[in-house]
């Protein structure tokens, strides 16, 4: 979307996303109530980095504060509000306390993602104070929603590496910093999920939210759930799996069995493609079309929000990007994964700019 | 007189000395090892740079955006940026994200810092085909 259709899209506000909010799915059941669909505004990574005293850095802020205004111009309204994860940038209250003031514009019941730059600084226990649970289930429209905690890890480099929490959370939030160790759900969780799918009937459809990719993408960067074999097993024998994930900056989709993979964009700034890094090797999946690379002349551009449509239990993604054309991606049921809708494959690059 | 004697002197020395040693292209191993060890300490350096919060003034860091230097490109330099309006060399592509997003004060362009932060960047992006200028 252009900078000019951008801001008509500000000054006419609901008109023009209710036209955007159009169910555009082709796979609606012919059998399925459409009372059952409905619509969710994801927003995610906003990284709020505290500078000193009441200062914070401008960029990150701007990149929340214009997605939870454009969520709040929804209309017909989202039936809520999911949050996928780092809020903040280095988990201290200063973080957490300014990114849930600006949250609290929202007119929208909203859910939270543990990511791992609330988690690190205290092991999630501020989050918790404000938000609740770290991994928990609900019942939305013939839909079950479960929200996991991907991003622990071993109980040794958790608990013995480090002097001090301040110093564990630096550690893990540099992305490429060797010294990170991979995320986990972990057997606890594990157990909890199996134990909450299992009255569930196999054609009830799933939406698992987590804040790494319950795969296996790319090492090097934390793109990595490390049990992901193991959570994608108790997945796999329900009829329609759909696992959303932040984590990643970017766009990514994927199909593996019956479980659909979906990222979120990060509100603060966009990541480079795991193959741009030249020396370490990557898993990233063969379907995904990637965005171009950010030009950094726009403090925005390759960053955004997006909003979900779920139609008969399978997800349409449209990516609102403030200074990128929009993009969807929908699951094609003829395919039997996702695609996305203009660009179906990589001999048709979104963006031709280098 | 005296630079004259000097220069003879000095070229005396040169000729002696290359009938003693090797050529100046035959490096040892011993050589190739002293210039890489120099090397990567700068590229060391270099990475401290791009994860130093106090780089710039806000507590950003380079390594922020761009893990591992990824997305930096320096293959495509010199080349044309939109944002400056001229063909342009790295550091001062460098020096462009040290005043925005690090909201901080450039370097000059034969800072220390800055030849070992262009270090870090192409040793990250080695092997990768020079591309100058590309878009």
């Amino acid at each position: 979307m252009s900078i000019i259709n951008r801001r008509t899209l500000l000054k006419t506000g609901g008109t023009f996303v209710a036209g955007a909010c159009l169910p555009l799915t082709n796979i609606r059941l012919a059998f399925a109530d459409q009372s059952q669909d409905f619509t969710f505004a994801y927003i995610s990574d906003s990284h709020i980095q505290h500078i000193k005293g009441t200062k914070f850095v401008r960029n990150w802020d701007q990149g929340l504060k214009r997605a939870v205004a454009e969520a709040n111009l929804m209309s017909p309204k989202p039936d809520f509000v999911m949050y996928g994860g780092d809020l903040a940038q280095l988990g201290t209250r200063e973080e957490l306390d300014h990114g849930f003031e600006i949250m609290s514009a929202l007119k929208h019941k909203t859910h939270y993602v543990m990511g791992e730059h609330d988690y690190y600084a205290d092991l999630g226990e501020y989050w918790s104070s404000q938000v609740g649970k770290q991994y928990y289930s609900f019942d939305h429209k013939g839909v079950h929603i479960i929200v996991l905690n991907s991003i622990l890890t071993d109980d040794h480099w958790t608990h013995e590496r480090w002097a001090n929490g301040t110093e564990r959370m630096g550690v893990m939030a540099g992305l490429d910093d060797p010294r990170g160790s991979p995320f986990m759900v972990g057997a606890a969780q594990r157990k909890w999920l199996a134990n909450d799918l299992k009255d569930i009937s196999k054609d009830t459809p799933i939406i698992v939210f987590s804040h790494s990719p319950l795969q296996k993408l790319f090492k090097n960067w934390n793109f990595w759930t490390d049990d992901a074999e193991l959570v994608q097993a108790i997945l796999q024998p329900f009829d329609s799996v759909t696992v959303f994930y932040g984590h990643v900056h970017q766009i990514q989709y994927n199909q593996i069995g019956n479980i659909t993979f979906h990222s979120v964009m990060a509100t603060a700034w966009p990541w480079p493609y795991p193959e741009s890094y030249a020396q370490a090797e990557n898993h990233m999946p063969h379907l995904t079309v990637p965005i171009n690379r950010a030009d950094p002349f726009f403090e925005r551009d390759a960053t955004g929000w997006q909003y979900v449509d779920i139609n008969s239990g399978k997800a349409t993604v449209k990516f609102s990007l403030t200074e990128n054309e929009p993009r969807t991606v929908s699951y094609d049921a003829k395919r039997g994964h996702p695609v996305d809708t203009k660009y179906v494959s990589r001999s048709k690059p979104p963006q031709n700019h280098y | 007189m005296r630079n004259i004697i000097q220069t003879l002197f000095l070229v005396a020395a040169l000729s002696l000395g290359n009938t003693l040693t090797a050529q100046a292209d035959e490096f040892t191993k011993e050589d190739l090892d002293i210039w890489q060890k120099e090397f990567m300490a700068v590229v060391a350096v270099g990475r401290t740079a791009f994860t130093d919060p106090n780089l710039g003034t806000n507590g950003v860091v380079c390594a922020q955006c761009h893990p591992n230097g990824a997305n930096t490109h320096p293959e495509t330099y010199p080349k044309f940026q939109k944002q400056i309006g001229r063909v342009i060399t790295l550091p001062e592509m460098i020096n462009w994200c040290i005043r925005n997003p690090l909201e901080g004060k450039p370097m000059a362009l034969d800072d220390p810092k800055m030849v070992a932060m262009q270090a870090y960047i192409t040793h990250e992006r080695r092997n990768v085909k020079l591309a100058p200028g590309k878009h």
